[in-house]
């Protein structure tokens, strides 16, 4: 049958055979149609399936693909001096976080090289969160401080198809002073640490939080720790962020204010430059911390993310331990720094009066044994012995007082007890007893062992913290604040007023403004113009300088130097310690008090006639480094890292 | 039939419009709303002419197609690694859409001109070597699933025009020995991975089984209502690839849920039993041939790719006629549409 001839011509004949062909295939476009039906049905039940039997399944799997948890992270509550001005701030940079919703391990590798990070370290790190059975929104940082070439490659593989789990978060790090002002003060933060969390103290944190771990930061951590928010966003399969799901805020941490006064540190701290040592300076009246300085010193901010161990390794590793916060760690003898207290508590207890005078001529046989003096004083009263530092006066004080009686007044000024500062590690140092040698060394105390005690010899140690606080308050009349670095709700004990004789009391300062005023004395080095300064030097030995002479361990072990003093004399407002580790004599400590107690009255006299000019804060030494922001990396950059 | 055509179209506009929000695709929804107008236009057409003379003219447009698709191979442009389009990248064909249309007038032709009432042996090799021809081309192009669009037209023609079963026996021996031989010798890798992948996806989940697990939790997470028009994180998220085209209806499914499903895949039956029963009244022989080509033509279509949004069928990048944006097919289909209307308005002529 030709179709394309012409249908005029064979019309009829055609067309009647043309109309009976669909119905010889009838039965076959039926079947077509049932196949069809079953084609259907075919897909429908592929719908089904999908959809009707089992859609919480595709649903959870849709979720994981487009939903990811950003931890927002809660800035800490900045430090600030007692005028406001700020000690510890934040800067704000990005950090790479895993998210461990979508995290799949074969994914570390690649992810490692690509930020050159250690994959056997990174693996076992996502294997402690994992073993520790956190959330799984909680995500794991990997990576801080992120330079723009490390956000080009998070940028460009951070898509459905390469590793959904890169997540950068925006974080505000710690950024401390340099140079590590007040660090001992401050502390630093650091991710809590697996042995942490298996301490009660720190249950209450989870894997990957930031919490302080000394000082200031640790102490007030739950005032300056915020708590971290979480949004959940919606994304594309190139991760990028489509909406936001739910946003739970972070609520910042709140700011702390502390009694240290920037001006005061400063040059405490560089009294102390290139020095081994500590310099604590108090308000005796209240018991505030003005400045406490403990030299050598570390940069706290190498903690302010993660710490890598081999700058860990060198802080540990350095023999003058950095870390170790002299001021309230450093144990030592007071060496003559403890004279005022033997004077008062020979006066106190009647073991001497006005009248006890004795005659050095370098020394004293007691039990046996001669005791050297330092000197030759002739004849010396209390006040003469307090201020050229007479050791044969003091062997005789203590002699008559007994160890028992010495042991009971150094624990009246607070020796031998943490003063309660509000710092963790607070060493307490010693005070020598009979009852202590006993219980010790299941020995009895002899006579002649106090006759070093005495002059701040022996078994007897303090700290820094601990001589300012007793020698302030003597200065006050007998009244021993709690020494605290911050004010605002602070629960501080009851000042420990003892039952003195403010007489007595007198003749001790009286001498220790001798020493510092009166020509002769061991401290005129501290001497001020204008500002009557009392203190009292200290020698400490380590060890019988007889011994120590010509070797080798004489030189690294040189005396230890201490000063403590106040002023003014009348109404003390600050009491300074200092201690100049292997700084020989007290006398070369003096000046590092007196610098101190220098800028605190040159302050108080600026402030007293107020001129803009001067009164501004020695930047030069607070000036942090330029806040690093990190730029969003250039569209051209990915682009690059894509090919 | 032109209200379910236009249904169906609707639906596949509302859904390109959805599927492309917030990407660079956006203006696709009106750019398919413009090319289902110039469908119209072809769909009329298509009816205008006497089907008659399009068939007469059926080898001519058979030259034309394989001329236009060797020429396809030499100024053609390419794309995702194949050569498939005429033109410029903003304005150009897919040749091989409107061959479709030429072997189905081709078919009706050949098998409306058999005296016998069965297909001789000679007839059948005869055909099967016009069909044969193109669907190398465009295999070769390479676009595998376009290609074998083309045997179901000549399957349901020849088992229309009827044959002996020990022919079908034959072919099936045939195909059984040629199939493991072509797929390690004429598929291409890529094409190879995706049959893979369409047997086990877990296997490569980030290739071409990630179109499969992604189509399938984009369905699967519709549930019975669907997530709603725009609210579909599968979509509008981007997990699904090329949303508006090949996986247009996982995203339906998605948004539109199980009940969604229901509805459009109820239209496309529709559509073919009307174009079935157009089969059926047609006046003629060629009519019917006519007819059911474009019903295969359009069944394998859905099969293949609704099978494939569920898993149950290979990739093959088919798009799915009326709904998936892509002018050369949409004009393409609209023109078989129009042959079928064509045929139907002439049932009662003489």
């Amino acid at each position: 049958m030709k179709l394309h001839v012409d249908r005029e011509g064979e019309q009829e004949s055609a067309n009647q055979l043309l109309r009976d062909d669909p119905k010889f295939a009838a039965q076959k476009i039926a079947f077509f149609q049932y196949v069809t039906v079953a084609v259907f049905l075919f897909l429908i039940t592929g719908f089904w399936d999908l959809q009707i039997r089992n859609p919480e399944v595709y649903q959870e799997r849709a979720l994981e693909n487009s939903v990811k948890s950003i931890p927002v992270l809660a800035p800490r509550g900045k430090i600030l001096d007692r005028d406001g001005r700020v000690i510890v701030d934040n800067h704000s940079s990005f950090s790479l976080y895993l998210s461990r919703e979508n995290l799949k391990m074969e994914h570390l590798r690649p992810i490692a090289e690509g930020l050159n990070l250690d994959y056997d370290s990174l693996v076992a790190r996502v294997r402690r969160f994992q073993s520790r059975g956190a959330p799984q929104y909680e995500p794991i940082a990997i990576k801080e401080e992120l330079t723009p070439g490390e956000l080009a490659f998070v940028d460009s593989h951070k898509d459905a198809n390469t590793f959904p789990e890169l997540e950068v978060v925006h974080v505000q790090h710690r950024l401390y002073p340099h140079d590590g002002l007040a660090a001992h003060v401050i502390g630093y933060v650091g991710e809590v640490s697996e042995a942490e969390l298996n301490d009660p103290e720190f249950a209450r944190f989870h894997q990957g939080d930031v919490i302080g771990k000394d000082g200031i930061e640790r102490q007030y951590n739950d005032i300056l720790m915020g708590v971290d928010g979480q949004r959940r966003v919606e994304v594309d399969s190139f991760g990028n962020e489509r909406h936001v799901l739910d946003d739970k805020e972070a609520v910042p941490g709140h700011n702390l204010q502390l009694t240290i006064d920037l001006d005061l540190q400063a040059v405490a701290e560089l009294t102390l430059e290139n020095r081994r040592g500590a310099v604590v300076a108090l308000d005796p009246r209240t018991g505030e911390v003005l400045a406490m300085v403990s030299r050598p010193a570390f940069d706290p901010n190498l903690f302010a993310g993660r710490i890598r161990s081999k700058d860990w390794k060198v802080l540990l590793d350095n023999p003058d331990h950095p870390l170790l916060n002299r001021a309230i760690q450093a144990q030592q003898a007071p060496g003559s720094t403890f004279k005022p207290i033997m004077a008062l508590a020979g006066l106190e207890t009647g073991a001497i009066d006005d009248n006890f005078r004795i005659s050095c001529g370098g020394g004293g046989t007691f039990y046996g044994r001669f005791f050297k003096c330092w000197g030759k004083h002739g004849g010396v009263g209390l006040h003469e012995g307090l201020v050229h530092s007479c050791d044969t006066f003091f062997y005789n004080v203590g002699n008559r007082l007994g160890i028992d009686r010495i042991a009971q007044y150094a624990e009246m000024v607070g020796y031998g007890h943490k003063t309660g500062i509000d710092l963790p590690h607070e060493a307490e140092g010693l005070v020598p007893s009979s009852k202590w040698k006993i219980r010790n060394f299941r020995e009895r105390w002899y006579p002649s062992e106090t006759i070093s005690v005495a002059i701040g010899q022996g078994a007897t140690t303090v700290t820094p913290l601990q001589m300012a606080a007793a020698i302030g308050g003597i200065a006050v009349g007998g009244m021993w604040f709690q020494p605290h670095l911050v004010s605002e709700g602070a629960h501080l004990m009851p000042a420990r007023r003892a039952e003195v004789n403010l007489e007595n009391i007198q003749k001790v300062i009286s001498g220790m403004s001798g020493v510092v005023n009166e020509p002769g004395g061991t401290g005129v080095r501290a001497h001020l113009p204008g500002i009557e300064v009392c203190g009292k030097t200290g020698t400490a030995q380590l060890a019988s300088n007889d011994l120590l002479k010509g070797t080798s361990y004489g030189l690294t072990h040189k005396d230890n130097a201490w000063f403590v003093g106040f002023a003014p004399r009348q109404n003390p407002e600050i009491v300074v310690a200092t201690l100049f580790e292997n700084g020989e004599h007290g006398q070369l400590a003096a000046p590092i008090v007196r610098d101190v107690l220098k800028a605190y009255f040159d302050k108080k006299a600026r402030l007293a006639q107020p001129s803009p000019q001067i009164a501004r804060v020695p930047t030069g030494l607070l000036q942090p480094p330029a806040p690093l922001q990190p730029a969003a990396p250039a569209p051209a950059t990915s682009a690059a890292f894509n090919q | 039939m032109l209200i379910l055509v236009c249904a169906i179209c609707a639906l596949g506009v509302l859904q390109i419009f959805s599927a492309t929000r917030d990407t660079r695709f956006t203006e696709a929804w009106w750019k398919q709303a413009v090319w289902i107008l110039a469908g119209f236009i072809a769909l009329w057409i298509g009816t205008l002419i006497d089907y008659h003379t399009l068939l007469g003219q059926a080898y001519v447009f058979y030259g034309l197609s394989v001329v236009t698709l060797a020429g396809t191979f030499v100024i053609g442009m390419t794309a995702f690694g194949s050569r498939r389009w005429i033109g410029t990248p903003s304005y150009h064909i897919q040749v091989s859409e409107f061959v479709k249309l030429v072997i189905v007038l081709l078919v009706a032709r050949y098998l409306s001109e058999l005296k016998g009432d069965q297909l001789e042996l000679r007839d059948l090799l005869k055909l099967a070597g016009l069909v044969g021809l193109p669907l190398i081309m465009v295999m070769i192009e390479p676009d595998l699933g376009t290609a074998l669009t083309f045997v179901p037209i000549l399957a349901v023609g020849v088992f229309l025009a009827g044959f002996r079963w020990q022919y079908a026996v034959a072919i099936l021996i045939i195909v059984a020995v040629a199939a493991p031989a072509a797929y390690f010798v004429v598929l291409k890798d890529y094409q190879r991975s995706r049959v893979v992948s369409f047997l086990d996806p877990s296997q490569d989940p980030k290739g071409s089984g990630y179109q499969v697990i992604q189509s399938k939790i984009a369905v699967g997470a519709g549930a019975l209502w669907g997530r709603g028009v725009t609210k579909g994180t599968q979509t509008q998220g981007r997990f699904l690839p090329v949303s508006q085209k090949d996986f247009i209806f996982s995203a339906f499914a998605e948004e539109h849920g199980f009940v969604g499903v229901i509805v459009a895949l109820g239209l496309y039956f529709l559509l073919l039993m009307q174009i079935v029963q157009n089969a059926q009244t047609a006046s003629d022989k060629a009519g019917m041939h006519i007819c059911m080509g474009v019903a295969a033509l359009l069944l394998f279509h859905v099969l293949v790719n609704v099978g494939m949004v569920v898993g149950r069928m290979p990739v093959t990048g088919i798009p799915l006629p009326l709904m998936s944006s892509g002018g050369s097919n949409i004009v393409a289909m609209f023109l078989m549409l129009g042959l079928v209307n064509n045929v139907r308005l002439r049932r009662f002529v003489n």
